[in-house]
């Protein structure tokens, strides 16, 4: 018997989920799909997992590989446990000449963790990304879902004392 | 018309055609990868770069429009010099393990890169790999050789529609998988074999068996449904060891389902009997084919002699090649009888006078994708015959509106525009109110007919898809399996041809087995000899033969305990039998139980013939290896047998003799076509109740596909057990695995319980071909269901 992997999603992600899916037409459903994986990791502190895939896919109704695809290739989506703030720090070339490797060790001195990881108080999880498109304001890093720009040593100390 | 340059020769080619098109119609060979004319475009392997006058850089030819004036250079220096770049980026990756790989010799990547590869590498880093992944019983992965071309990814989502494998990742670590570790559950899974450009995609059973260069290949034809694909059968020092698709546009395409390129397996199954066998004194003893055919046609006099030439029967395959289809026939009428059908699983034969010259298609294979709207009755289309399915599949992505009335909701990789999931009582019923409603809107209804379903009650789904076949325009009407195997296979056939009538729709019949529209023209039924002869009084259908318990019966390369209707009947009167000839290239158990004597025949590598496909079309093909053993073509003992009984005009000296004779006088006829019909005596009231459905799983079709051990352990075939939905195994209180008796009439049968939610409500879904289920009779009756 096929499992109902839907009731995973929670009626207000659902409603969430009902919105995009407004947006586009029925044949072109496929393209709710990054909005719908957003709702669904926001709702599961942060990650994703194989079964809130499905029951994004089964939701939009489109083959699940579609949900696996994009949730894989993506660097936002996560697919293991996270910390409850995450720290995207962008290493692209503009940012990294005008010093995004230093913030990097910086950051990674400070927390005491290795890119990827996540502190052992469960604060926060550390990662390098790819462009942010924030070029003009290299150097950057995206702290949850708010940018900051134009990064020193002391606004990251001041950013990373504003995370609960 | 527009006119564009290509290495220095001019072409007026339509606007909108990509470049490599053009190249490759002009013969000018373009290096790809990605680039698959049945697919779209991704131009994500960049193989294809080519120099283009005034842009300013190389362009991919397979996703460039053609434009009037353009130039183009395909082998100048700096298209060259791009390729052998992409060349060099592609074989970062790729390993260099040709001599293990099973796609040496035949591939893309091997010979472009002979062309294009430096021999020595400028990267030193470590070659990443990527783990394989079990992805079924028919295709061996090796994802470290992974170019990520796409093409399967591509394959899964436009042609299957079951989009299964995607592009997992980014960048440098991109690879193909399925979501989560998973077999592909697909008829035509097998076709990303010949897609894939290197060797991340081979054969699983032809796994290291042979190269390329040491096979030879013969063309033949599918001998298991009546598509008709073309095939290349590959084999080696004798023995078969490949079938791949052979391109007929009008046909199979480039494609070929997995049951025609796999059940090649079955070919050398331990069953294949090498040399006659009788049974004496209850012993069976191997004997040379004199002594064989002597002792057959020995009995067959005697039983002449004594009780008549009517009194035997004969049955033959509906795969079996035209060439047999006459022989038997035309042996059978000499000896006096005309007891001779290939329709094994066909109970109702009551309209057979007024079929045309044989069930199929009146349209081309082709022209389906041109259909408006199709209605399937009673067909699971994508398992019965893939090919047309994907036809299907074409048509509705071009907009076509598809209908089904069919006993399961069957999970198409198309659309249904509307359907009616019926029980089987209730199918005529249903198919009876359609045309009710549609003919109330004539202008001027046949009233013999509106009083003949007057007091048919019309349900409010009936009515509304009525309403919507209304809008048929230029359509057409399928009957499936299910719709000939009903008990009231004539009045299905009555209706259907009433609803095309009113609804401008061809009614086509998509037969069982490779020939049956050979049988039909050779003279393989009852009522009618070669060339559409009426006989003066018909002989017996194939379950009216096992009904009438004969002394003697003729098998021709079917197993009855599978392949019939009435399976235990079918035993039963052969058991009882005092004389049973059974010409089968395998032999079991079960036909040594009832035969008296088994004479070894050949598949179809084996010997030469001719297959009539669905539309009429005439294949003939020749062996492709010698035979088994002692074993013969089918044709060859049937004229042998004929001689020793003194027969006369046998004196064929090869299956093109036989077909020449035949084909004289049928060539050109076109079927497909029903003649008057006529009106069924009566309505009869849909069961309540607990009903029997039966259908012949896609891998249990044969006795070829039942031996092709891949297809066995595929996932997509069915396994014997009792397939119910759920509000059904909720009022039964009974669980999945849960064994179950079901009960018809004497017979009963004790299985695991499934659960397939698409069946209809009290549908109980019993599939055919099966060892476990043949105790059953009927395969449209009321059963009756308790825990063991």
């Amino acid at each position: 018997m096929t499992k109902n992997y839907i009731e995973l999603l929670t009626d207000a992600s659902q409603k969430n989920i009902d919105e995009w899916l407004a947006r586009y037409p029925y044949e072109k459903r496929r393209s709710a799909l990054l909005p719908a994986l957003h709702v669904a990791q926001d709702q599961n502190g942060g990650y994703l997992t194989d079964n809130l895939l499905q029951a994004v896919a089964d939701y939009i109704d489109v083959p699940k590989i579609y949900a696996y695809e994009a949730a894989t290739f993506y660097s936002m989506f996560e697919l293991k446990p996270v910390g409850r703030n995450k720290v995207y720090v962008c290493n692209s070339v503009c940012c990294m000449l005008r010093g995004s490797d230093d913030i990097i060790e910086q950051l990674k001195a400070k927390l005491n963790i290795n890119l990827g990881e996540t502190t052992p108080d469960g604060k926060i999880t550390l990662k390098e990304v790819e462009c942010l498109a924030a070029c003009g304001g290299a150097p950057a890093m995206m702290v949850n879902k708010t940018y900051h720009e134009n990064l020193t040593s002391e606004k990251i100390d001041e950013i990373l004392q504003g995370l609960e | 018309m527009i006119e564009i340059e290509i290495d220095g020769k001019k072409f007026q080619v339509e606007p909108g055609k990509m470049i490599i098109e053009v190249a490759d119609d002009a013969g000018i060979r373009i290096p790809r990868f990605c680039y698959h004319k049945k697919l779209s475009i991704a131009a994500n392997c960049r193989m294809c770069l080519i120099e283009v006058e005034k842009a300013p850089k190389p362009l991919p030819a397979c996703a460039t429009p053609v434009s009037d004036g353009m130039v183009v250079h395909t082998h100048s220096a700096r298209a060259l010099d791009a390729q052998r770049s992409v060349m060099e980026f592609l074989l970062i990756n790729h390993p260099l393990d040709c001599p293990i790989c099973d796609q040496g010799g035949e591939c893309e990547l091997q010979d472009v890169a002979v062309g294009y590869g430096k021999d020595v590498s400028r990267y030193t880093e470590g070659k990443r790999s990527v783990k394989d992944k079990d992805i079924g019983s028919l295709v061996a992965t090796d994802m470290t050789r992974c170019i990520h071309c796409t093409r399967c990814v591509r394959f899964g989502d436009e042609v299957l529609g079951v989009p299964q494998l995607g592009t997992i990742g980014r960048g440098g670590k991109t690879e193909i998988a399925t979501y989560v570790e998973q077999s592909l559950d697909s008829v035509m899974s097998g076709n990303i074999i010949d897609l894939c450009p290197v060797g991340a995609l081979t054969s699983k059973p032809f796994r290291f068996q042979a190269r390329s260069w040491e096979m030879e290949q013969e063309t033949n034809y599918s001998p298991h449904d009546c598509v008709g694909s073309n095939l290349h059968i590959q084999q080696r020092r004798q023995k078969v060891l490949r079938v791949a698709p052979k391109e007929n546009e009008a046909i199979n395409e480039t494609w070929l389902s997995d049951r025609d390129r796999f059940s090649y397996l079955g070919l050398l199954h331990e069953d294949r009997l090498a040399e006659p066998l009788i049974k004496q004194n209850g012993e069976w003893k191997t004997v040379d084919w004199q002594f064989a055919l002597n002792v057959a046609a020995e009995g067959i006099r005697k039983l002449i002699d004594a009780q008549g030439g009517q009194k035997i029967g004969a049955i033959i395959s509906p795969n079996a090649t035209t060439e047999e289809m006459y022989l038997l026939q035309k042996m059978m009428r000499a000896l006096g009888s005309q007891n001779i059908d290939h329709r094994t699983r066909v109970t109702d034969v009551s309209d057979q006078k007024h079929i045309g010259a044989f069930p199929g298609m009146g349209f081309s294979i082709a022209s389906i994708e041109e259909q408006s709207s199709i209605l399937l009755i009673g067909s699971h289309v994508t398992h019965e015959q893939p090919i047309i399915g994907h036809r299907i599949r074409k048509a509705a992505l071009q907009g076509s509106s598809i209908f089904a009335i069919n006993l399961e909701n069957y999970q198409f990789p198309f659309d249904l525009s509307d359907k009616l999931i019926v029980k089987p009582s209730a199918l005529v019923w249903h198919l009876a109110s359609v045309a009710k409603v549609l003919l109330t809107k004539q202008t001027n209804p046949d009233s013999e007919l509106m009083a003949f379903l007057a007091d048919l009650h019309v349900s409010e789904e009936a009515n509304a898809f009525a309403d919507k076949l209304m809008q048929f325009d230029k359509g057409c009407i399928f009957l499936g399996e299910i719709a000939q195997n009903h008990p009231q296979a004539s009045a299905i056939r009555y209706f259907a041809e009433l609803i095309g009538k009113m609804t401008n729709a061809q009614v086509g019949t998509l037969t069982t087995g490779a020939n049956a529209a050979g049988a039909w023209l050779a003279g393989a039924v009852p009522h009618r000899s070669a060339a559409q002869k009426s006989v003066a009084s018909p002989g017996l259908s194939a379950k009216q033969m096992f009904d009438a318990k004969l002394p003697a019966y003729l098998l021709f390369n079917i197993e009855p305990e599978y392949d019939c209707t009435h399976a235990q009947t079918a035993i039963n009167a052969l058991k009882d039998a005092s004389l049973v000839v059974v010409m089968t290239p395998y032999v079991t158990e079960a036909i040594k139980e009832y035969a008296d004597v088994i004479l070894p025949i050949v598949p179809f590598t084996e010997t030469s013939g001719t297959y009539v496909n669905v539309e009429g079309k005439w294949q003939h093909f020749s062996g492709t290896v010698k035979p088994f053993g002692e074993a013969r073509p089918g044709w060859k003992v049937l004229r042998v047998l004929s001689n020793l009984l003194d027969l006369e005009n046998f004196e064929f000296e090869s299956s093109l003799d036989v077909l020449n004779t035949l084909k004289d006088s049928v060539d050109g006829i076109l079927g497909g076509h029903h003649n008057a019909l006529e009106l069924p005596s009566k309505m009869n009231l849909p069961h309540e109740g607990l009903e029997r459905i039966t259908q012949w799983p896609i891998y249990r079709t044969d006795n070829l596909v039942r031996r092709a051990y891949a297809l066995q352990e595929n996932i997509v075939n069915t396994i014997p057990q009792i397939y119910v939905n759920n509000a059904l195994a909720k009022k039964l209180a009974c669980a999945e695995g849960d064994l179950i008796v079901v009960s018809q009439g004497q017979a009963s049968v004790t299985l695991p319980l499934a659960i397939n939610d698409a069946l209809v409500d009290d549908g109980v879904y019993i599939p055919a071909g099966f060892q476990e289920t043949a105790t059953l009779n009927e395969l449209f009756s009321p059963v009756t269901i308790v825990r063991s």
